[in-house]
């Protein structure tokens, strides 16, 4: 186990595939305040369901680099012949892909919250709010990319697939963000979160599974 | 388990078309097996079944611990031989050395040409110390010297009580092997 999620962690790192998500998450964080203005009370107002947003969308790269290479090149056959459950193996995917993904992200989160001039007090919440809701962006993305591995053209219909899905984990996790919304929003996205993190990997398992035809 | 593998009055269907029912077959430590027939008649499928990867329509499959070569080369290729075979096999080097790999430990996987890969896929199944090899068309792309390392392995393996499965157009020397004939 600890052999597979070391495997996705150095697949992120040589791939490249790490710092992609994070240079669209800043590249976002830049571009939002062009289209909105230099109007420094009005990004300090949206900016942090804008970089939700941009967490959001990033989330999304990665879908069709998660399982479907393993699949074609028949490294889920072969773990199946070594007798690791496709459950363990989503896990291990799914731990991999977090720490290549959450903390790198929250590290990007704090010159974005400064690039959307955020009042002092909300970096912090959306930092907390990353830590919790970043576990379920991952586990969406792992599940959708296991339900899509295969197909061509997955990617687009990943996208149709995850976004929609991940509309509790922006409400909630946005939510928080805003001044007064405190306590309800962070447990909210708490439980949406671990929903998702217990759920993926049996669906991604079981996709793996339903895929091997 | 005094086989090492069993199939009972197995069927297979791929994509709504039967490709073969009623096939029945037992290997015993040491035994071989070669399937034979034309394209699409379900070589592949067969060592698929067998391995557990397709699910018979009809029957039943046993199976001790086996490994797989077939098309899908299962190595990192971004990683150096070496390292991606140790991936899958603690005793890599027993497999890159059968096969006649050992200077090509150090070039990343991406670079070996298309008989260095089915030489790499044949040692992770040399390395993989199970004991059912279930091999799809092993002698594609091999050269002479290939050839003669992969019948002296597969020799080696059912002298040590393994055994065989194996698909290939090509010839193979497997003596006494049993022969499935499929389409």
């Amino acid at each position: 186990m600890i052999a597979l999620i070391l495997r996705e962690l150095r697949l992120a790192a040589t791939g490249g595939a790490a710092v992609l998500p994070l240079i669209f998450f800043l590249l976002v964080a830049t571009l939002f305040p062009f289209a909105v203005g230099p109007d420094g009370p009005l990004l300090a107002r949206t900016g942090g369901g804008a970089l939700w947003m941009a967490a959001l969308l990033a989330a999304l790269l990665p879908v069709d680099r998660l399982v479907e290479p393993d699949r074609a090149a028949g490294v889920l056959d072969q773990l199946f012949l070594k007798g690791v459950s496709e459950e363990a193996i989503a896990f291990a995917k799914l731990a991999g892909h977090w720490l290549s993904f959450g903390p790198p992200l929250m590290l990007a989160a704090i010159p974005a919250a400064a690039l959307m001039k955020l009042p002092p007090d909300v970096p912090t919440r959306l930092e907390i709010g990353l830590l919790i809701g970043t576990p379920g962006l991952a586990a969406l993305t792992l599940g959708v990319g296991a339900l899509t591995a295969g197909l061509r053209r997955g990617g687009a219909l990943a996208g149709l697939l995850m976004l929609p899905l991940a509309v509790p984990l922006l409400i909630f996790g946005a939510g928080f963000v805003e001044r007064g919304n405190e306590g309800g929003a962070l447990q909210l996205l708490g439980a949406v979160s671990l929903l998702l993190v217990a759920g993926a990997p049996f669906a991604a398992g079981a996709a793996i599974r339903a895929g091997r035809d | 388990m005094s086989h090492v593998l069993a199939l009972g009055n197995v069927a297979c269907v791929r994509g709504g078309r039967l490709l073969f029912e009623g096939l029945s077959l037992t290997l015993a430590p040491g035994e071989a097996a070669l399937a034979r027939g034309p394209n699409g008649a379900g070589k592949s499928s067969l060592l698929r079944l067998a391995a557990g990867l397709l699910m018979p329509a009809a029957g039943n499959v046993e199976r001790a611990d086996a490994a797989l070569a077939d098309e899908h080369l299962a190595l990192d290729e971004r990683q150096r031989l070496g390292d991606a075979l140790a991936f899958w096999a603690r005793d890599s080097k027993a497999g890159l050395a059968a096969m006649g790999l050992e200077k090509l430990a150090e070039v990343p996987v991406r670079m070996l040409s298309t008989g260095q890969r089915k030489r790499a896929a044949l040692a992770r199944v040399v390395a993989s110390g199970a004991p059912l090899w279930l091999l799809d068309e092993p002698a594609n792309g091999l050269d002479a010297d290939g050839l003669a390392r992969l019948e002296a392995a597969m020799a080696a393996h059912r002298a040590a009580g393994g055994a065989i499965l194996a698909a290939s157009h090509q010839p193979l020397v497997l003596d006494r092997a049993q022969i499935v004939t499929l389409g």
